[in-house]
């Protein structure tokens, strides 16, 4: 390549050291304007009397935060937490309304996209309106929908929707659910359940070795059920029952002011998380129908014939034939849907849900003002979570990958 | 509407493989199949040829019940084929079916794609249904392929795959529909081969299909098909030499012209 | 040999050589007469045939337990299911429309969508839509706070640009690609011109300069291409020649900004409503196109510093939310540019949504460009076409027809999330709707319903009519391959 009678005009002509010399020019091209920038963001900070830094960390947070999970996990205390724990509550309240809401969102999107499919006309036409109406709203407007229209629609503070009588109770300051008391002998039953889950994964090897002995199965899928259902509850009881239950309790005598549900008795899901994951669920929900419906219809009909064909009843065939080959399509824009979810949570900022955005970056960042390390800090938490998803996708569509020429 | 035929005739349904009587189907307003009289008696290798859109894959297709008849009787091997789910299941135990496009299961490898019928429609322990496959990969001549996975054999290998699969279930009656139609040229003769040695060990077979060397080499009876209603039937000498009806006339012309 | 297997039902018949000449009582069969073209029986026709495919069948299957429960299970389902459908569809039709007030003659305002219990005339117990309310706020809704005798440049605007897309989207008429140019390049300088009246202070020496400039590069680019300049300095004066067109634009667009058209200069801040709306959605979209297509074409790059930067820019930005980055872009923006640089907030807005879609946008072209053959690569190679040539000439036309449903689609989902920039401060439909919200003047308890009802219609007009359109083109286009 390098021959001895190359001229500088030659060796600029060649492709090779063209990419190299455009690539060079790209990266200093790069690094000047990112200097740029940076030398602007100081002066402007410098004169604004600010610097860069992360020690307000270690300050106290001065201001009241809802009641959520993530102030219970941190034990949030107003003048004692410092701004870590106001990030960290953040960062518990954004993936505990993320968690749920992938559960529901995958249980109600499945459904729905199944009913897609169904011959049933009035399952088809219920699931398409369904997907229609929720896809081509805006989730913020569904939010507030949620959250001004059902939710205030609840009866007042001194009043109650009772859903189980004595047990679990609605108004419009939460959803009061019992809250569990563990005391000593609660470890036991744990270790009963995972337990019982070791078993059920011992009776299904069992199964496997009776099926491919002699061709029977087992109901594998009753058997662990009741085996996870029974040890522990039996486990449980046999110990005295230490899982005790703060049931929510309100009252409805006395000055008016001390009416209603009290603090400190019960487990309450506030108002503004019920709406977050209702809209996020339901929102979710409609895009992952889609994507079921599309992965189900991605497997070619001769698939299901050619195994009626052979004589395969219809829940073996969709076991072994159409899930496997349908989940191949699926996963790769569910566990994107996963992730929609999980950023669209920050949309709780606008009805004060305490999730990452609304505490950190909304109330925190009016009390501190250090904008850049803030919001750094809170773009790396999403980063870092959409990569892990995108390295799981990568992962998971190499392992499925059907074997071809 | 069934108008019973002499009694004589549906004694013998028992002994006969496929017995259709009257068999009329409906696809919405179109009338697909138009009074189907057909009756197989065991070993007999009949093939079904004509003009595209004539009904012929919907009559085999009928006979396992991948479609519906509307109208009229059909039994396989003395099973009476109506909506009863138990006698679907054992009519399908016992027919096997080789499709156009192969329809090979392409997440699971060769062998097991051959040993999924019998483990689980007939409770076979694996090991017996491992041999079984085996045997019959043999048969069809690809047993070192066993390993691999569909997406990695030609059209023909995979083809032939799926006649192993579908005798895996040793079943009495065998359908091809259109078997070589999607098989690049070089390919056919490999999956015709196999054929032929199917029907020279003896096994009652339906074939739709328009290889008419095949058909003279094997048939007993070919059948034409028309609109829907089956035109002429012969034994395949006769048929191809002296075709009766215009419209065979018209379709051989057609088929064995270029 | 064929093995004995467990579960054979059947009797076994020993297989035995078939004669081929077996007498065959139906061998030798021609058919006489046709058989009649019968009606198909009433199961499977008419309304009952209907009625049975798409209802019943799924409940009638009654051959075992398990199956009878899950066909009374389907059953229940099926009668509860339609009572909801039915009760929800027509309690809208009797919020919106049947029980809703449709106008307010005396002037009472809210007391005209009041029942007798707070003070108004309608019966106790009322609850449904207060148009009036609407008919007030309406220009609000859809303009802001834009000036009203000014309304005419938004609705002129609004109307030269649907003139100018139906041109390009229709099939049937000539020039398309022509106007579609047009639709790109001169109507968003007429837009802007007209939206904000134009008249912005440009020095003429900024105007004069950049026309310099510009035609300098052009004549460097001339004195290339007659061969005056030879070698890798030849090609630089060639991209020197574009360089220069694209600065004559710029030049030319300047000046059109600083001429002086008589026009009410009026402030972004008092744009809001469905203009603010559609102006950050397609503001959005068409600004990321350019983009998105130089990171997708970067992302797929043999160039390794390329490649490396397209992928952390695409990924940095697809895995914030949006909410972040419109965060970013009116908290930091200002931080990033040297003193004194004062940025609108719109023009934030904008820059965060257009980044924030770009990203989206290379993904999609990515997609077009992968789908195509390689074989195009190749012949276009082949043929002796630069990488720049055959990109514009070969490979991008056919990823953009590819990918013009990946774009509806993502355009779709940035007309949804420009509600987001509500929650800064600027005021889009959603934004708007809610401020209207406060107005004591009309409150009642139907106020809130009645607003986000005819957001959410609206919204789900614009969307669902673009995802029709997307779909009608992914068939047209799946139809096209099958050749």
């Amino acid at each position: 390549m390098f021959g001895r009678d190359r001229s500088l005009t030659s060796l600029l002509n060649d492709t090779f050291v063209r990419g190299v010399l455009f690539q060079a020019l790209m990266a200093i091209g790069l690094l000047l304007s990112v200097n740029w920038f940076a030398d602007n963001t100081l002066n402007n900070l410098a004169n604004q009397g600010k610097t860069l830094g992360f020690d307000f960390l270690t300050r106290t947070a001065g201001f009241q935060i809802s009641s959520t999970l993530g102030t219970w996990m941190l034990d949030y205390k107003v003048g004692k937490s410092t701004y870590i724990d106001v990030y960290l509550i953040g960062i518990v309240n954004t993936f505990i309304v993320a968690f749920l809401g992938i559960l529901a969102a995958t249980v109600i999107g499945f459904t729905v996209g199944i009913m897609r499919l169904s011959d049933n006309l009035v399952f088809r036409w219920f699931a398409t309106f369904y997907v229609e109406i929720v896809r081509n709203v805006p989730l913020l407007l569904q939010l507030f929908f949620w959250y001004f229209a059902v939710l205030r629609a609840l009866p007042s503070k001194r009043d109650k929707l009772e859903l189980v009588e004595g047990v679990a109770g609605i108004n419009i300051t939460g959803l009061y659910l019992p809250a569990p008391i563990i005391s000593d002998g609660f470890v036991y039953s744990l270790v009963a359940l995972v337990a019982a889950v070791f078993f059920t994964l011992l009776v299904r090897r069992y199964a496997l070795k009776l099926q491919a002995e002699t061709g029977q199965t087992l109901p594998v899928f009753w058997i662990g059920l009741s085996i996870i259902i029974v040890l522990p509850v039996l486990v449980h009881y046999f110990n005295g029952g230490p899982l005790g239950w703060s049931l929510p309790e309100f009252k409805d005598t006395g000055s008016k002011l001390r009416q209603g549900y009290q603090s400190g008795a019960g487990m309450v899901l506030v108002p503004e998380m019920l709406a977050v994951w209702l809209a996020l669920s339901l929102y979710t929900a409609s895009f992952i129908a889609e994507i079921v419906r599309a992965g189900i219809l991605a497997v070619n009909r001769g698939q299901t014939e050619a195994a009626y064909a052979l004589g395969v009843r219809p829940n073996i065939t969709l076991r072994l034939i159409v899930i496997p080959q349908a989940m191949r399509v699926i996963i790769p824009p569910l566990t994107s849907q996963y992730l929609n979810l999980t950023k669209n949570s920050s949309l709780a900022v606008a009805i004060a849900y305490p999730e990452l955005v609304s505490v950190f970056a909304g109330t925190a960042l009016n009390q501190v003002g250090k904008e850049v390390e803030m919001i750094f800090m809170m773009m790396m938490v999403y980063l870092t979570f959409s990569l892990v998803t995108a390295a799981f996708m990568n992962w998971f569509n190499s392992r499925v990958k059907l074997v071809e020429r | 509407m069934t108008q019973p035929q002499n009694a004589v005739t549906q004694a013998d349904d028992h002994n006969k493989v496929v017995s259709m009587r009257n068999v009329n189907k409906w696809f919405g307003q179109f009338h697909v199949l138009r009074d189907i009289n057909l009756s197989v008696d065991k070993g007999e290798r009949i093939v079904v040829c004509g003009p595209s859109g004539s009904g012929k894959s919907t009559l085999i297709r009928c006979l396992n019940r991948l479609e519906k008849h509307q109208d009229g009787d059909i039994s396989v091997h003395g099973i009476e084929l109506n909506n009863d789910v138990k006698n679907i299941d054992e009519i399908r135990r016992e027919v096997g079916m080789v499709f156009q496009h192969f329809n090979l299961f392409p997440h699971l490898s060769i062998l097991e794609n051959c040993m999924l019928a019998p483990i689980w429609v007939r409770k076979t322990p694996r090991a017996e249904a491992e041999e079984i496959a085996m045997h019959f990969l043999t048969r069809v001549k690809i047993p070192e392929q066993a390993r691999k996975y569909p997406g990695q054999l030609s059209g023909g290998q995979q083809q032939r795959v799926a006649i192993a699969r579908a005798l895996c279930m040793q079943p009495q009656l065998m359908l091809f529909d259109e078997p070589t139609s999607a098989l690049d040229p070089e390919m056919i003769k490999e999956v015709l081969d196999t054929m032929v040695e199917l029907a020279d060990d003896g096994m009652t077979m339906i074939c739709v299909t328009h290889e008419m060397g095949f058909a003279r080499r094997v048939a007993n009876r070919v059948i034409f098909m028309d609109e829907g209603q089956i035109v002429e039937q012969n034994e395949p000498e006769a048929f191809f030499n002296n075709p009766q009806s215009d419209r065979t006339k018209l379709f051989l012309s057609q088929i064995l012209g270029h | 040999m064929v093995r004995k297997l467990p579960g054979t039902a059947t009797k076994k018949i020993k297989a035995k050589k078939p004669i081929p000449s077996a007498v065959d009582a139906q061998a030798g069969y021609v058919r006489s007469e046709d058989a009649p073209l019968l009606p198909p029986p009433p199961s499977e026709v008419g309304v009952t045939g209907w009625l049975y495919k798409n209802i019943f069948a799924s409940m009638s299957d009654f051959s075992s337990i398990s199956a009878a429960l899950k066909s009374a299970f389907i059953a229940v389902l099926t009668l509860l299911i339609l009572y909801f459908l039915a009760t929800q569809t027509i309690g809208l039709l009797d919020f919106a429309i049947f029980s809703a007030v449709w106008s307010d003659p005396e002037g009472l305002k809210r007391q005209a969508c009041w029942t007798v219990e707070q003070g108004g005339a309608l019966p106790a117990g009322w609850h449904a839509a207060c148009w009036p309310f609407i008919q007030a706020k309406a220009k609000f809704i859809f303009y802001g706070a834009y000036p009203t005798d000014d309304l005419w440049r938004v609705n002129m605007t609004y109307a030269i640009g649907v003139f100018l897309l139906a041109w390009v989207l229709i099939e049937r008429l000539p020039y398309r690609k022509m106007v579609g140019a047009l639709l790109l390049t001169v109507y968003p300088v007429m837009a802007i011109v007209l939206l904000t009246g134009g008249a912005f202070t440009i020095s003429t020496g900024t105007i004069g300069g950049a026309t310099i400039l510009g035609l300098a590069l052009i004549s460097i680019g001339r004195l290339g291409k007659a061969g005056y300049i030879t070698g890798a300095l030849g090609d630089l004066s060639l991209v020197a020649g574009v360089c220069g067109w694209v600065v004559i634009a710029f030049a030319v667009v300047l000046a059109i900004f600083s001429i002086d058209f008589d026009l009410e200069a009026i402030d972004t801040r008092d744009w809001g409503g469905l203009l603010i709306t559609l102006v950050v959605a397609i503001t959005g979209i068409v600004a990321s196109l350019p983009l998105g297509i130089l990171l997708a074409l970067g992302r797929r790059s043999e160039m390794p510093v390329a490649r490396f930067l397209s992928t952390v820019f695409i990924e940095f930005w697809r895995g914030v939310p949006l909410i972040t980055v419109l965060f970013m872009a009116s908290v930091m923006l200002p931080l990033f540019m040297p003193e004194g640089v004062n940025f609108d907030m719109l023009l934030r807005a904008l820059i965060g949504v257009t980044l924030f879609s770009a990203a989206y946008m290379a993904e999609v072209v990515r997609g077009g460009l992968q789908a195509i053959d390689k074989g195009q690569y190749e012949g276009a190679d082949a043929v002796g076409l630069s990488y720049w040539q055959s990109m514009r000439l070969i490979i991008l036309p056919q990823a953009l027809t590819h990918v013009i449903p990946g774009i509806v689609n993502t355009f779709i989902g940035l007309f949804k999330d420009t509600a987001l920039v509500s929650i800064v401060g600027i005021f889009d439909l959603l934004g708007a709707a809610q401020s209207t919200l406060a107005d004591a003047a009309w409150s009642t308890p139907v106020q809130g319903l009645t607003g986000y009802l005819v957001v959410a219609t609206i919204f789900f007009i614009f969307c669902f009519g673009m995802s029709r359109y997307s779909m009608y083109m992914e068939q047209k286009l799946n139809r096209s391959h099958k050749i």
